[in-house]
């Protein structure tokens, strides 16, 4: 206590000033506020100038029933008409396939690098992995499984191969997102289930994973959204189609990022140029749509506050 | 319901660290049993040890015997889940399931376990939160979470979920550490309780708590940072806190310590 008091500057009977801020300090919390202000400004501008030029370069074709339901089979660059009904198909079987690989690899993952393996050799090995395959550029992974499924296993360039390359992708990303989460969970939970007689098992399946639900959910969502913008693999794993192709194991399968790749060959003709920011557009609302799914499946899962 | 616990020549270790050194005592069933001693004397760690709490931690071992009933705790071949059942927990800190509502929380130790019957788990729940003294206070709203009650509230949803599942004893591990007077007050009255059918034991780090719910108090001390804690003195709570035999222990509960 005394030395406390001995710190404190002299007051020699004078009231204590509490008035706040001086004259640098506020200068300093102004320009402070000021730069955060503008930095965030700054980046929202992209953001904002993409969204723009899409929606309103691309939203007139959405509003055609044809973009939903047919594909562009028999439609040259120079023709207008036809729709995205098989690049959306394509995009969202691959991105399907893709999920349903690498969800359950990357959870479970994440399960034994926070639950079980933490501190072991093979789980520091295992994390080193995660990092450097979160490193790994698109094209690599395609040429990757270029070498395994068409090279040396001798298939042919479908749609699942392609699956194949993204989840190599997605998987980093949901498996490092899915043990943030875990690792959120505190002991005091596991702890108390342990406490009850419940078997470690369980408590993970029944406490610990419903806990950090949510967070998983935007995770494998995170994952899916970037996946789906992928061209690099579509590119070198199957060929584009402008028929509809809905069995991912035989020929060609178009998709979203190879459709705009496709017309954006011809940009100086309109009707190649319109379908190519619709379908950025319609790769955008994809995206969107499912992130909003994933949050009503997250909030229907846990209970009313109130 | 309720059994006697005999500990003999226990050792807490830590990898290669001693936390606990050589405590052996009888813990009398249907009655409250006090540790209480200075911070890091292993007091906390020690009460883990009764139901294999302890042994989450990696690298945590035991040596010497815990008896529950005259059977080994850790002798080999026993289950630490199926200690667990038997020898329930309370914690420091309100920890409530989240993602579940009031009375999935009391029914999570049923539930989990495999009970399905409806019928049964409401029975079990609202004779939980009897006993916790919570069910005049959360009996309209059920299916709200655990989480929107007050932290008193929430301890005492913790201790009904820990009596739900009907062990034998229940350790608590600073349960009102985190609570304002009057919830301790409540927390109190539900030990003096609970002893009817349970034995309890508890840890805390207020004196005034010991000598008003316990029956029998233990003092933990250690001799100096980094060697292992000790159970200095065990007796009748009276006794201990009137006139205690070790020199130590008067130092600790007069306020004269260290």
């Amino acid at each position: 206590m005394t030395t406390i008091a001995a710190n404190r500057p002299a007051m020699d009977g004078k009231a204590l000033d509490l008035t706040g801020k001086s004259g640098s300090r506020a200068f300093k919390n102004t320009l402070a506020t000021v730069l955060i202000g503008l930095c965030f400004l700054l980046a929202l501008i992209p953001l904002l100038w993409i969204l723009w030029t899409v929606i309103s370069k691309g939203y007139s074709l959405l509003f055609d029933a044809a973009w939903w339901s047919e594909s562009q089979r028999g439609i040259t660059v120079r023709r207008e008409g036809g729709g995205a009904y098989h690049a959306i198909m394509g995009t969202l079987i691959m991105a399907l396939i893709t999920a349903v690989i690498a969800v359950p690899i990357a959870i479970l993952g994440a399960i034994y690098l926070v639950e079980y393996g933490k501190g072991t050799k093979l789980a520091r090995a295992v994390s080193f992995m995660i990092d450097i395959l979160t490193g790994v550029p698109s094209i690599v992974a395609a040429l990757f499984i270029y070498a395994v499924w068409i090279t040396i296993l001798g298939f042919n360039r479908v749609g699942f191969a392609v699956s194949l390359a993204l989840v190599l992708l997605m998987l980093p990303v949901v498996l490092r997102s899915t043990e943030e989460m875990l690792k959120l969970v505190p002991d005091e939970l596991r702890e108390a289930s342990y406490a009850l007689g419940v078997p470690k098992w369980k408590t993970i399946l029944k406490v610990v994973i419903p806990t950090a639900f949510g967070g998983i959910v935007t995770g494998v969502m995170l994952g899916l959204a970037r996946v789906m913008g992928e061209t690099a693999p579509l590119l070198i794993l199957v060929g584009y189609s402008k028929n509809i192709n809905l069995n991912p194991f035989d020929g060609f399968q178009g998709a979203l990022p190879t459709m705009i790749n496709q017309d954006r060959t011809e940009l100086s003709l309109q009707p190649a140029a319109d379908r190519v920011w619709a379908a950025a557009l319609t790769l955008i609302l994809l995206v969107l749509l499912l992130n909003l799914l994933a949050r009503l499946v997250a909030r229907f899962s846990t209970i009313k506050s109130k | 319901m309720a059994k006697r616990i005999e500990v003999s020549g226990l050792n807490v270790y830590y990898g290669d660290f001693k936390a606990v050194e050589d405590v052996s005592m009888t813990i009398e069933p249907r009655s409250v049993t006090a540790f209480i001693g200075p911070s890091g004397c292993g007091k906390s760690t020690y009460l883990r040890t009764l139901n294999r709490m302890h042994e989450v931690l990696p690298g945590a071992r035991v040596e010497g015997k815990v008896l529950l009933d005259q059977q080994d705790l850790y002798a080999s071949g026993v289950d630490p889940v199926a200690v667990r059942r038997v020898v329930g927990m309370v914690f420091q800190r309100p920890n409530p399931f989240p993602t579940m509502t009031i009375f999935d929380n009391v029914a999570s130790g049923l539930k989990l376990n495999g009970v399905k019957d409806r019928k049964k788990l409401t029975e079990v729940v609202e004779k939980s939160l009897v006993g916790a003294n919570l069910w005049n206070e959360v009996k309209d709203r059920l299916d709200k979470p655990g989480a929107s009650l007050s932290g008193g509230q929430q301890q005492r949803l913790c201790i009904a979920r820990a009596i739900a599942v009907e062990p034998e004893v229940i350790l608590m591990d600073e349960p009102c550490s985190a609570l304002d007077p009057i919830s301790t007050l409540a927390i109190e009255d539900l030990i003096e309780k609970l002893k009817d059918r349970f034995t309890v034991v508890i840890v805390t780090h207020n004196m005034q708590q010991a000598a008003r719910v316990s029956d029998q108090t233990g003092f933990f001390n250690l001799a100096a940072t980094g060697k292992p804690g000790r159970l200095i003195e065990m007796g009748a709570t009276k006794q201990i806190f009137s006139n205690p035999t070790e020199k130590a222990t008067e130092d600790y509960i007069t306020g004269r310590f260290g």
